[in-house]
Parts: structure tokens; sequence; C-alpha cells
């Protein structure tokens, strides 16, 4: 019997990047097939030729033994092939009844919307694959992984058989996480096949019948759980040995940098967010802020670089008190921000590399003189990050746009890290990178660090935040729960700081 | 490039930078081309809808294909003797016709009178003369949209700007030219300013929308006209205009009547240069940009967000104060109530026609400039109504702003994914 999905010789040519070279995959019925690969590999260049938003330059693509032209997504959804990509396509003020019906209206008389069928369908598709998730709820007042189910109902409700996921637990909870491989089995178990794109090691080797590895372009190899390890799939997608834990002397504290002392600060809501903070950052170490996003981190983050207004408390940088100081003072101050949200609040997508690389300092020398904008310094400075940063783009006059998700990462990090500074908040700054760029920026902080910089990690990964903190602060509904020397701390230890049991239950649990 | 393609397998996708080059070069050539494709296969298109509109506006012509099927050959060949006499009317009332020009060219070599020349060629310079207060209120609208705001307002900053600068221009005696003139001037520029920075401010400190404060503005700026023209501003005899502007105010003609064109169109084309200059060139004009483009990263780079909401209504303002001022100061010599045409707002479109950019910007107010130009001559020896060329620009307008119909109709390709991200541009 021939396998499900073919795809032959499948080759796609950008200007000055050979994004998919010859490459040949194959699906089988009731398989999951994991996708690995650095950024800028071609995974999601593949995929997108699949669902029909790319054309091949060469190759096809069969189902089910018989070949299949692909011009569309809606071609793709025809052939029962659907796509969840990494940015949720959901209209946040609509309902998921809304979200879920748009493009394949269901109406009555052929002019009224028939939200009541699709309602339905929805109740009916969530009790088969165990998808809860309410038809009435607005988008926007879900949580991530709820939104994230409402994105494979919507591909369940247009009769896909062929699922593709573009790293669908990038933005999930440890609990989340859990709850979205129970889904993936469910929908094998139920007759469906799967193609989820992704550079988490561990999820992989967890959840995958088969992995595949690109890198440039081309396949590398396809293996399974069973003959490969973190190491080995590593050493596939980068080319080399890969040090998946970070080289650390140990830390050499100095003077306080950040001094955040009972800090309140309150949400959009005008709840409080951060609820009593404080803590101290030293020249020369990492501390790490671990916890469940939505506990206060974006919040607290948010009042330390100025963006968000400080309620109550004192927020002190180098001896001085910065609370309440417009985002530009603190940059001059000598701080950093890498932001959790690089698409929003990290770049502008529609300006080019080199504007982006300057976004901060442009009106500083060497890049302006007066008020006039100086193009050779600009450009230079631009051509050196491109290189020293390892980003992968063919020129730096491309828009940010056209990159990849972790080389937009690295445009950034190269931004902060090439201006002197005394302290650095980096805000998951690894969130959706494959491995050889975590390992990358990981080294980097430590660098930094060991150059005698103050640097404040918040991540809800708690590998990073292990591998990289010497101190470790948990926050837990806008309060630390506690804060550990890195040596101290277990992962069970955390994970029930962050679940809210302080220590004193803990030591009654374990007993 | 074909040579630059294959990789050895370990290389990574980077490039050199010769190569970086040679793809820009491609990209820029590829995407100027496409630039200029939709705009020019749009005008091409609404001229030839705007053939149908005139055949409809011609009894004589409808009547004809009443009897289509008795005489076909009447109808047809009506239909194109209109056709062809509107269009060609329209060409020589833009630009002048070529046979009176080479006539005139030959009187003047033959008798050194220059009448002839300046007849021939007053067509043309009329075209710029209506070109130029569309490049000034295109740039205002422009400019607000690169700093992300809609300056509805054009109107009314540019009905202020002409106020200021006309009563400088007549209530203030005995200055020498070159006083008085850039004084007049400044006088619209700072009215511009000031009726373009309460909406500003207005949405800095409350967030306020722009559209509303704007349109609110133009109606007060008409209000305010009509009072003064009708009051302190008004003429002795008590006409609802304002006094002649002395002379030494004039933005001077470039050459003897009848050519109306003055240096005001040179003042419009140094203008497009310093907003170019401004915006992509200067440490403002990339706040302005960045603030327009995403105001959540411009805030997290540091930039004072309000601050530069205000500066760039401002400026707007200033620009289509400027237009007003030109109005006055190179053509009408004295202000009345109906002196602009409706100016800001067609700049909206001039504004989206070019993509927000000054050269864009000039390309499509030099394009209306002419047709509205060669209208009036359509209008009076092939007896189509001026309309018909509103109809023609508000087509253009249409088709720039859905390219996808023109891409349909002349199958042109969609410009590739990537290159679809770079010209991301026509819509905000």
């Amino acid at each position: 019997m021939p396998p499900l999905l073919e795809l032959r010789q499948i080759t796609k040519q950008f200007p000055g990047v050979l994004a998919n070279d010859h490459i040949d995959l194959t699906l089988n019925e009731g398989e999951i097939l994991a996708l690995l690969g650095e950024n800028g590999a071609g995974k999601t260049t593949l995929m997108n030729i699949l669902y029909g938003l790319y054309s091949p330059d060469e190759g096809e693509i069969s189902l089910r033994g018989k070949r299949v032209i692909i011009q569309s997504p809606r071609d793709a959804i025809d052939q029962g092939i659907g796509m969840v990509h990494q940015h949720f396509m959901l209209i946040p003020v609509f309902t998921v009844t809304e979200n879920v019906m748009l493009g394949v209206e269901t109406t009555r008389a052929g002019v009224f919307l028939d939200r009541q069928l699709t309602s339905q369908r929805i109740k009916e598709i969530s009790d088969q694959f165990n998808l809860q998730v309410d038809p009435e709820a607005t988008v926007e007042n879900l949580s991530v992984g709820a939104q994230q189910r409402v994105e494979i109902i919507k591909i369940l409700y247009r009769e896909a058989d062929i699922l593709i996921l573009d790293e669908p637990t990038a933005v999930l909870t440890p609990q989340e996480v859990e709850e979205f491989f129970r889904i993936i089995r469910t929908l094998v178990e139920k007759g469906k096949s799967i193609i989820f794109i992704t550079h988490k090691l561990n999820e992989v080797l967890a959840i995958a019948d088969r992995i595949m590895v690109l890198r440039a372009g081309k396949v590398v190899g396809t293996t399974t759980p069973s003959e490969s390890s973190k190491a080995s799939l590593a050493n596939m997608m980068v080319g080399r040995e890969v040090f998946l834990t970070v080289d650390k002397p140990p830390a050499k504290p100095g003077q306080v940098v950040l001094d955040v002392n009972d800090l309140h600060v309150l949400d959009d809501r005008k709840l409080p967010a951060v609820n009593g903070v404080s803590f101290q950052v030293r020249e020369g170490e990492v501390v790490g802020v671990a916890g469940v996003q939505g506990n206060g981190q974006t919040e607290l983050v948010e009042a330390l670089t100025g963006l968000r207004p400080v309620s109550d408390g004192m927020i002190k940088v180098m001896g001085k008190e910065f609370s309440n100081f417009p985002p530009r003072q603190m940059l001059e101050a000598g701080a950093a921000h890498v932001p959790e949200d690089r698409q929003l609040d990290g770049l502008i997508l529609s300006m080019t590399v080199s504007e982006n690389l300057v976004l901060n300092t442009y009106y500083k020398e060497p890049f302006a003189r007066g008020i006039t904008l100086q193009k050779t310094a600009i450009e230079q400075a631009a051509i050196e990050r491109v290189e020293e940063f390892d980003i992968r783009t063919p020129s730096i006059y491309m828009p940010v746009s056209t990159l990849s998700g972790g080389n937009q990462q690295k445009v950034i990090v190269a931004r902060e890290f090439s201006r002197p500074i005394k302290l650095l908040i980096a805000s998951q700054p690894t969130r959706g990178l494959d491995v050889g760029s975590i390992e990358y920026i990981h080294n980097r902080i430590i660098q930094k660090r060991n150059e005698g910089c103050a640097i404040l990690l918040v991540s809800s990964e708690l590998d990073e935040i292990m591998s990289l903190s010497d101190r470790i602060a948990v926050m837990f509904k806008g309060k630390i729960m506690a804060i550990l020397p890195a040596e101290e701390a277990t992962r069970e230890h955390l994970g029930l700081l962050m679940a809210g049991i302080t220590d004193i239950e803990t030591e009654r649990v374990a007993t | 490039m074909a040579s630059k393609q294959t990789n050895p397998p370990e290389t990574d996708q980077k490039l050199e930078a010769d190569t970086q080059t040679e793809v820009i070069r491609q990209m820029a050539i590829r995407r100027g081309v496409r630039a200029l494709a939709v705009p020019a296969l749009a005008v091409f298109t609404a001229l030839i809808i705007g053939a149908v509109f005139i055949t409809f506006s011609s009894q004589e012509v409808l009547a004809a294909w009443g009897a289509f099927l008795q005489n076909p050959i009447k109808a047809l060949s009506l239909t194109w003797i209109l056709i062809r006499d509107s269009y060609l009317a329209l060409f020589v009332g833009a630009f002048g016709s070529p046979t009176q020009m080479i006539d005139a060219y030959h009187k003047w070599q033959i008798s050194g009178d220059t009448r002839p020349l300046l007849e021939a060629f007053r067509p043309f310079s009329e075209s710029l003369v209506i070109s130029t207060p569309y490049i000034f209120a295109g740039l205002a609208v422009a400019l607000g949209f690169q700093g992300g705001l809609f300056n509805i307002g054009a109107e009314g900053q540019l009905f202020v700007g002409g106020l200021a600068s006309a009563y400088v221009g007549y209530a203030i005696k005995d200055l020498p030219f070159f006083v008085h003139m850039p004084l007049a001037l400044l006088a619209g520029i700072l009215a511009g300013v000031v009726w373009g920075a309460i909406p500003g401010f207005l949405k800095a400190r409350t967030g306020a929308h722009e559209v509303i404060n704007t349109i609110m503005m133009n109606w007060i700026a008409f209000r305010l006209t009509d009072f003064l023209l009708t009051g302190p501003m008004a003429r002795p005899d008590g006409l609802p205009i304002t006094p002649e502007i002395r002379p030494t105010a004039y933005l001077p003609a470039l050459f003897p009547r009848p050519m109306r064109v003055h240096v005001g169109f040179f003042i419009a084309l140094g203008v497009a240069i310093l907003v170019y200059w401004l915006l992509w060139k200067t440490t403002l004009g990339m706040e302005i940009r960045m603030v327009g483009a995403n105001p959540h990263a411009a805030r997290t780079a540091g930039v004072r967000t309000s601050w530069i909401l205000v500066i760039t209504m401002a400026m707007s303002g200033a620009l289509a104060g400027l237009a007003g001022a030109n109005q006055i100061l190179g053509v009408d010599h004295r202000l009345a109530r109906a002196f602009s045409t409706g100016y800001g707002f067609d700049s909206i479109a001039l504004a989206l026609l070019g993509n927000s950019h000054p050269l864009g910007v000039v390309l499509a107010s030099l394009l209306f400039g002419f047709l509205r130009g060669g209208a009036a001559r359509m209008q009076s020896v092939a007896g189509v109504p001026v309309e018909i060329i509103r109809i023609v620009q508000g087509i253009v307008i249409v088709f720039v702003a859905a390219p996808a119909i023109i891409r349909g109709i002349y199958r042109l390709k969609k410009p590739s994914e990537k290159e679809a991200i770079l010209m991301g541009g026509w819509a905000k």
C-alpha cells in the first residue's frame, strides 16, 4: 500500500537562498512525523509548499499514490491537509465558532450565517477528539492552550486527515504541553496523521514515531526515538557536536546593579500583577526568574524597563532611583532589554535588518551626527553584527519580516549585546529558537555575565533557568516564593514553588 | 546569479558582500518595474473606462447606437471620432499642441515676438500650476501616513494657511520682496502648524483619533474663513474677498502672462526633496517612521511616541498650510471663499497613489494636475463634461487601492511571496 503522503525531490529557490534542495519525505497513515532542523533549515518552507502557500520549483506531491497539484491552501484543504501555524491565525474579537467557520461559512437560505450548525459540529469534534473548548467564547479571552485547540478544531472541521503543526509547543506552559501530547495521541488513535515542526529535542523523543532532520535545505537523515538521543539529533541538526549544557565558571558577583524593593505594579485591568517583589542583581551574576507565564513576570519586566508605571515600591539602578523613568533613560543608563514578544516590541518588521540593528541607538554617534543619519556607519555596523552573530539573511536590506524567528531574535540580541551594558533584562530570550541558536545565545549570556554584566533572566523554560542562573527566584501570583542558589535547586522543588507550594509545605509533602 | 546558486553542503546560506549587492539590484529593479506597472496600467484602464463614459455623455452618439442595426458604421465612427477628439483635446489641454508650439517657435525666430510661444506653452504651464498645490497637500498627507496618522485635515490646514498668508500679503506695507514673500509663506506655514498640532496634541494626550479631530478642525477652518471674509478681512466695498495682496508678497511668475506658472512649483519640488531627506536621512524621520510602523517597538526602543505624534501632525499641517499659501501668493493673489477646489481631500488619494513616498506623490500630483488641466479643454472642444475626468481619477484610485483587479485583468504575475513582503506598502 502506498504511503499516505509522499513528497519527492521538492526544490524551492528564493533570491539568494536555496530553501529546499531536492527533499524527499514520506508520511504513513496514523504516524507522527517530527520535522527537526535549525532555523532557516527549510522546514517551514517545505510545509508551506505542502500547504499550498508556495509552489515548488521542482518536485511533486502524491497522496495515497496519486499525484496532486496544490496551488493554494484551498487546494490543500480539499486534499485533506490542514496546517496550524506557529503564530495563530485567529481573529481575537470573534468567537470560537466564528473563527472556525471563517471562509467556509454555513448559511441558512444562502444569506444568513448559521452559527448553530457550526457550533454543533464543534461540540461533536470536541467530544470526539477530546479538545475542550467553549464555542461561544471570544478568542481573545482564551488561554494560549485553548487557542491552540481552536486552531486544531479549525482543521478538523475542514475534514483534514493530515495535520501539519508548526512549533506547536513554543507558547505552551509545561502543563499545556502534556495536554497537547494527549491530544496528539487521541488524534492519531482516531486515524489522523501528523507532521510537526519543532526544535524541542525532548518532545521529539517523547512523542514522535519517526524523526526527519533537515539542515541547510537538505534532508540529513531519518531516524526514530529509539535509535537516537538529544545529542545525536542536535549533532544532525547543526552538523557538529553541540554542547547542550553551558560551561559556566563560578559566579563572582560584584556590586549591586539592580535593586528592586517592595515593587508593586498593576496590570492592564488595574489589578495587582506584581505584589511586593524585592530582589537584587549584582555584577557578574545571572538571576533567573522562573514561573509559569502569567504570574506577573511580564509586568515586572515592563516596570523595570520603563514601559509600565510603578504603583508602589522602588527600582534602583547603580544606586540611582529609576522608578517610572522613560525607557530611553533606562537604555542610556546601560540597561539592555530583550523583550518577550520580539515581533511586537523588539523589532519593526517592515524595516530592514540594518535599521532594526540600530533601533535604539540610531540617534547616537557614530550612527548619527546631529540630526543626520550616517548611512555608511549604520551599514558597516550591520554587516559586522550579521557576521558576528551569524544572522542568516541574504542581505542587510531585507525587511526583518523575511527572517525566520530565530534569526529575528538574533537581530535583537546582536543589537543589545553590541552596546556597553551593565544590566541585561532578557525575557524568554530563546523562545521559538532552534538548538544551534539557543546554544549560541546561552553562551553569549554567560560571556556577558563573565564580563561583569548583571543579568536578569525571565523564562518559562525551566531547563534554561537551571542551566544559566546563579540564583533562581520563583514567581507565583505576583510574589517571589523563594530565591535559591542554583546548585541547591532541583526541578521538583522549583516545580512545586512554581505551583505555589512553599517550602514549609514542601517539607510536609516530602515526609 | 545562476552561478552562485549551488552551495557546497557545508556552507550556510549567507551571501558575501558582492552577491548581496547583486541580489539587491535585481530585487530593486524588479520592485521598481512592478511598482510602476500597476499605476501605469491603472491609468490606461481608467482612460478606457472613461471612454465608455464619454460615449454615454453624448446625445448624438447614443442616438446613433440606438439606430445601430440600421447604420452600424455611423455608430462606430461617431463613437471613435468622439473618443478621439475628446482625448486629443485632453492632451492638448494638458500639454499644449505640438504643432502650435513649433509654429510659435518659428514666429519667434522670425519676428522675436514671444507672445505666440507663451500662448503655445500656456496649457503646459497651467497644468503645472494645478499640480503644485496637489504636491504640497499630497506630501502633507503622505508624511502623516508615514507616521501612522490619517491627516484628513489637509483642507482645513490649507485654508488657514491661505488666510494667514493673505493677511500678511495685504496688511503689511512697504516691505521689500525678499522679506515680504518669505514672511507671507512663513505665516501660511505657521498657521498650518497650529491647525495640525492641535489634533496631534489631542491624540498624544488623550488618544483621541485624529480622523475625527482633523475633520472637525476642517469645519472650524471653513467657518472661520466665512467669518473673516464677511468682516475683518473683507474688502472695503463689502465683497467677501480679501483685498489684493501686495506684489511684494507674490510668488513670482516665471514667465510673462499668459503663462501663470510660478516659483511655487519649484518650491514644491524642493519641499518634496526635503521631505524625502527628513524621512530617510534624519533621526527624526526614522522616529516618525518607527512610530508609524510599530508604536510598541518604537516605545520599547526609547522613542517618545507622544512627542513624535505631535511633531508629525504639526509638520503635516505645515505642508498643507503651504499648499494654501501657494495658491494665494502664487495664483489668486487674494483669498475668496472658493479658492480651494478640494485639494486637501484629493491629496489623500494622491498620497495613497504615491504610496506615501515623496517621489510617488510628485508623480501622482503631476498626473492629476495634467488630467485636470486637460479637462476644461475637453469640455469646450469636444463637449464632454469635466466630471468625466473626475471619474477617470476616481477609477485610477480604485485600481491602485485594489491592485488585484489590474493584476487579474492583465494577468500580471503575483509578486513572489518574499517579494510580496518586501512590497507590502500599499496598505498600512
